[in-house]
């Protein structure tokens, strides 16, 4: 009867214990699940845009035959600043194109011919003139950037889907074909992507500017904020009294560093714009706004820096007669410096991909110049990403990808800076 | 002289003081026998001279660049004849702004108004005599400072102390920026708000459920009425939020959970940066993936199966903020779940339990104010993100539960109103800080909450 009934029990645990270690497989299941999703989605984000972008270091170049035709440009004298500036350049390049498929005719069927070629080369031609003025009246062999549409179509000939030809028509798919069975269309490196400015035509759209523009922000904000931010970790690590007024400021550097960025946008548009009258769009509002937004992480990571330098060095420094500001100034802070470079970093890296409270404070004006100073109207990296994730041209989505492309880059480079530097300075005690 | 060239003036200023205040200090010790008879050390008979010179003279010139435009322009309007002064603020901006562009060049002097003209001349001599006004008042304060801190050292002073108290200040009031500004953000909104509250009443704003921030041009328009009703905005925001949590809570929970308590160091090693990286992404990133890859391919999966999916739907929104959230979830679980002490785990083991059982009954619980925590940390991030939305969810401000429709969200609506150019007295951009200022509330009552919460569990077991 006892027997019976222990193998009953015994078949019921042995039941019981296979239902357990199914779920004991199934929740670890669960959790290398949700590993394995998270690790896709960095996968799938790195692919998507890379594969969009990384074409977008390329340019469709066209090779045309001009001639530096002083009746055409309207110069007689090169010296002249105003003639050279007025010079009809892509008129030049219209009479090339002309000679190099005489058989069109027809204004309708000229205008389409005339755009194979970017709005840009003007400028190219008068820059090469320009350096080299015996060019008048001769003729040369160039490449030429090509508009951002026989870009596209060139780029997506040949690939998985088809070549695109949404803003072609027959006629100029004709005519690329043409150039590039003749030799005369070429893909070369995209210099114009890193010399340039932002503009409307995509194949002279460059992020020049918007990278100056972040470098210059960037700047402003790790020059105010790391000196606050250690000057206030030091505070509060090393003398504030702990009354309510420490216990306040703490509570809101805590809260601080949880409070959306775009509110610190609402102030920055509100206090220094509305109120001091700085001008909008310039590096100098978006550092301090910047600023105030990386403080408390760089306070609290200074924080951290400090309070492991052990008491033992304070105690030392102390006992051969160092003022409490010497301790600081002397011993502490040389100690904790590696960690709080590292925090500063990883702050600047936050702000360098902040967008939304620069779009608050005017950062996101359509800036063709390159910004030379602090109080230059300017645009940053992920606004520039921003705009022209905005923009209708299909030209302009590889050039978003290869802008972010470039943007991660840098935030790569700086996480790993960061890290290097704490592996490297950090020292356990 | 410009300002930036005054304040390397007086940077050098105080470094001449330092080094003629400590080189007056080592003379003094001379006949004394060395620098041992000295209070303090040279270095901080230096230090204060230089800080006697360069601080007065700065915070005389912030407090002159805080009032100047204010003195002037009030110098400038009561220079003018009686028939033009401005009778209301609007005018009185514009009549400042024509003088200003007609002293800077950019509107031609013949084709304006002699008076206006004149005004721009005395504006001209007005600046420049200010800045040599203020240029000899600081740099003679300067120098009256440097003197004074030569004249007085002497080998009693206690030179240390009152460098070091100067210092201490110092570091007081770098601290207190956080408080300044969180003061400045709670200012600036709720002022604007206070004056957007005066146009709309604070009930319609808040219960309302249409939301048109039109201003009417002419009063017979179609439409001339906007309506501010926030209530859909509202509900965008938290059903963005809620599908983002649905994402982010299980995946980060459960690879936290996996991260602590399952994988090996290699695994760990490699998963737990590769997911970091997630959190280090600029949210602008996930917006275009969102807005170009999300969306699109969640319009394609509706089509196939029958059901209209906007191509703003708030579900790709949702997703991607999800995703951009584990990360964030993870670590602040990874971090709770190792503070749970090893003895309970033991505890629970030894007893026969297996992982997953003492996972979810013992460490769970114990971790869970944590996990509340983060949470709630995740949610307040989920509600103020700003960028994935403005680029994935549209901007028609629809009431729907449905993930599949386009919603609009606070921030989004924020963005719209305030991006290009606006003038400050329409309820249409005020309404932006109006929403500011519930955005910041609801904030800042989760973090409050949700830091508390942390903090009360550290406790328990530390």
């Amino acid at each position: 009867m006892t027997n019976l009934n222990r193998t009953a029990r015994e078949e019921q645990i042995q039941r019981g214990l296979a239902k357990r270690y199914r779920a004991e497989k199934r929740f670890q299941l669960y959790g290398a699940m949700a590993i394995i999703f998270g690790l896709m989605c960095v996968a799938l984000l790195f692919t998507d845009i890379i594969s969009k972008g990384y074409k977008a270091f390329q340019q469709t170049y066209i090779q045309l035959e001009v001639t530096y035709d002083a009746e055409i440009l309207g110069i007689t004298d090169l010296s002249d600043q105003n003639q050279v500036s007025l010079g009809d350049f892509q008129g030049i390049v219209k009479v090339g194109l002309k000679n190099r498929f005489p058989e069109v005719t027809g204004r309708k069927a000229k205008r389409e011919l005339y755009g194979l070629i970017s709005n840009g080369a003007g400028y190219t031609l008068r820059d090469r003139l320009v350096a080299n003025p015996a060019l008048l009246n001769t003729t040369e062999t160039l490449w030429l950037v090509a508009d951002d549409d026989i870009d596209t179509y060139y780029k997506s000939v040949g690939s998985a889907e088809g070549a695109f030809t949404g803003r072609m028509s027959e006629q100029r798919q004709d005519w690329v074909d043409q150039l590039a069975q003749s030799g005369s269309v070429e893909m070369r490196l995209n210099r114009n992507f890193f010399t340039h400015g932002d503009s409307r035509e995509p194949e002279l759209a460059g992020i020049r500017g918007a990278a100056m523009g972040s470098l210059l922000t960037l700047i402003i904000t790790i020059s105010l904020s790391f000196p606050i931010g250690v000057a206030a970790a030091v505070y509060l690590e090393e003398f504030a009294p702990s009354n309510r007024w420490t216990d306040l400021i703490e509570v809101n550097i805590n809260n601080l560093a949880a409070v959306p960025s775009i509110i610190f946008g609402l102030l920055g548009l509100a206090i220094f714009i509305n109120f001091f009258h700085v001008p909008r769009s310039v590096p100098v509002v978006g550092g301090l706004v910047l600023t105030l937004m990386t403080l408390p992480t760089i306070i609290i990571s200074s924080r951290a820096a400090i309070k492991a330098v052990p008491p033992s060095i304070r105690e030392a420094a102390i006992g051969v007669g160092a003022s409490p500001m010497q301790v600081v100034l002397h011993h502490v802070l040389p100690l904790a410096m590696p960690g709080m470079l590292t925090g500063a970093i990883i702050g600047m890296a936050q702000a360098l991909g902040e967008t939304a409270p620069l779009l608050m404070i005017g950062m996101v004006a359509f800036i063709v110049d390159v910004p030379g100073g602090f109080t230059d109207p300017s645009t940053v990296l992920p606004v520039q990403i921003f705009l022209w994730a905005d923009s209708p041209e299909r030209a302009f989505v590889e050039k978003t990808s290869a802008a972010i492309m470039v943007l991660l880059a840098f935030l790569i480079l700086m996480n790993t800076l960061a890290v290097v530097l704490r592996k490297r300075l950090e020292r356990r005690w | 002289m410009q300002i930036t060239n005054l304040l390397i003036v007086l940077l050098g200023l105080s470094a001449i003081a330092f080094y003629l205040a400590r080189g007056r200090s080592v003379t003094l010790a001379q006949p004394l026998g060395g620098i041992r008879h000295l209070h303090s050390l040279p270095f901080f008979y230096g230090m204060r001279a230089a800080i006697w010179c360069a601080l007065p003279s700065l915070a005389l010139l912030a407090v002159w660049l805080l009032f100047d435009e204010h003195i002037i322009s009030t110098l400038l309007l009561g220079g003018l004849p009686e028939g033009q002064q401005p009778t209301s603020a609007a005018e009185h901006n514009l009549l400042l702004n024509s003088i200003e562009n007609i002293a800077s060049g950019a509107l031609s002097a013949e084709a304006s108004e002699p008076s206006l003209v004149a005004a721009a001349e005395v504006l001209k001599s007005l600046r420049g005599t200010a800045q040599n006004l203020v240029t000899a008042t600081v740099l003679s304060l300067a120098v009256i400072g440097m003197g004074w801190g030569w004249v007085k050292v002497s080998p009693k002073l206690r030179a240390r102390q009152q460098v070091e108290r100067v210092f201490k200040g110092l570091l007081l009031t770098c601290a207190c920026v956080a408080i300044i500004t969180t003061l400045g953000i709670l200012l600036s909104v709720l002022f604007e708000s206070y004056r957007f509250f005066q146009a709309v009443p604070a009930s319609e704003f808040l219960f309302g459920t249409e939301w048109s921030p039109q201003m009417a041009i002419r009063s017979d328009q179609v439409g001339s009425s906007g309506s501010f009703g926030a209530i859909p905005l509202f509900v965008g925001t938290l059903l963005i939020s809620f599908i983002a949590m649905l994402v982010a809570v299980p995946a980060g929970l459960m690879s936290a959970i996996y991260l602590a308590e399952y994988a090996g160091p290699k695994v760990r090693g490699f998963a737990k940066p590769t997911l970091e990286i997630l959190a280090g992404i600029p949210t602008v990133v996930y917006g275009f993936f969102a807005a170009l890859t999300v969306a699109p391919f969640l319009r394609n999966v509706g089509e196939g199966v029958g059901l209209e999916v906007s191509s703003e739907s708030a579900l790709a929104a949702g997703l991607v903020m999800g995703v951009m959230i584990i990360p964030f979830i993870s670590s602040l679980a990874d971090d709770v779940i190792n503070a749970v002490p090893q003895s309970m785990r033991d505890g629970s083991l030894g007893l026969g339990a297996t992982r997953s059982e003492t996972i979810k009954k013992v460490i769970f619980p114990a971790a869970l104010p944590g996990i509340v925590g983060g949470v709630l940390l995740a949610v307040s991030r989920a509600i103020g993100e700003t960028m994935i939305v403005v680029m994935a969810a549209g901007l028609a401000a629809k009431l729907t539960a449905n993930p599949l429709d386009t919603v609009t969200t606070v921030t989004v609506q924020i963005v719209t109103l305030l991006v290009g150019d606006q003038e400050f007295d329409s309820p249409k951009t005020l309404a932006a800080f109006a929403l500011g200022l519930m955005l910041f509330v609801v904030t800042l009552v989760l973090n409050f909450i949700a830091l508390r919460v942390v903090k009360k569990y550290r406790e328990q077991y530390d």
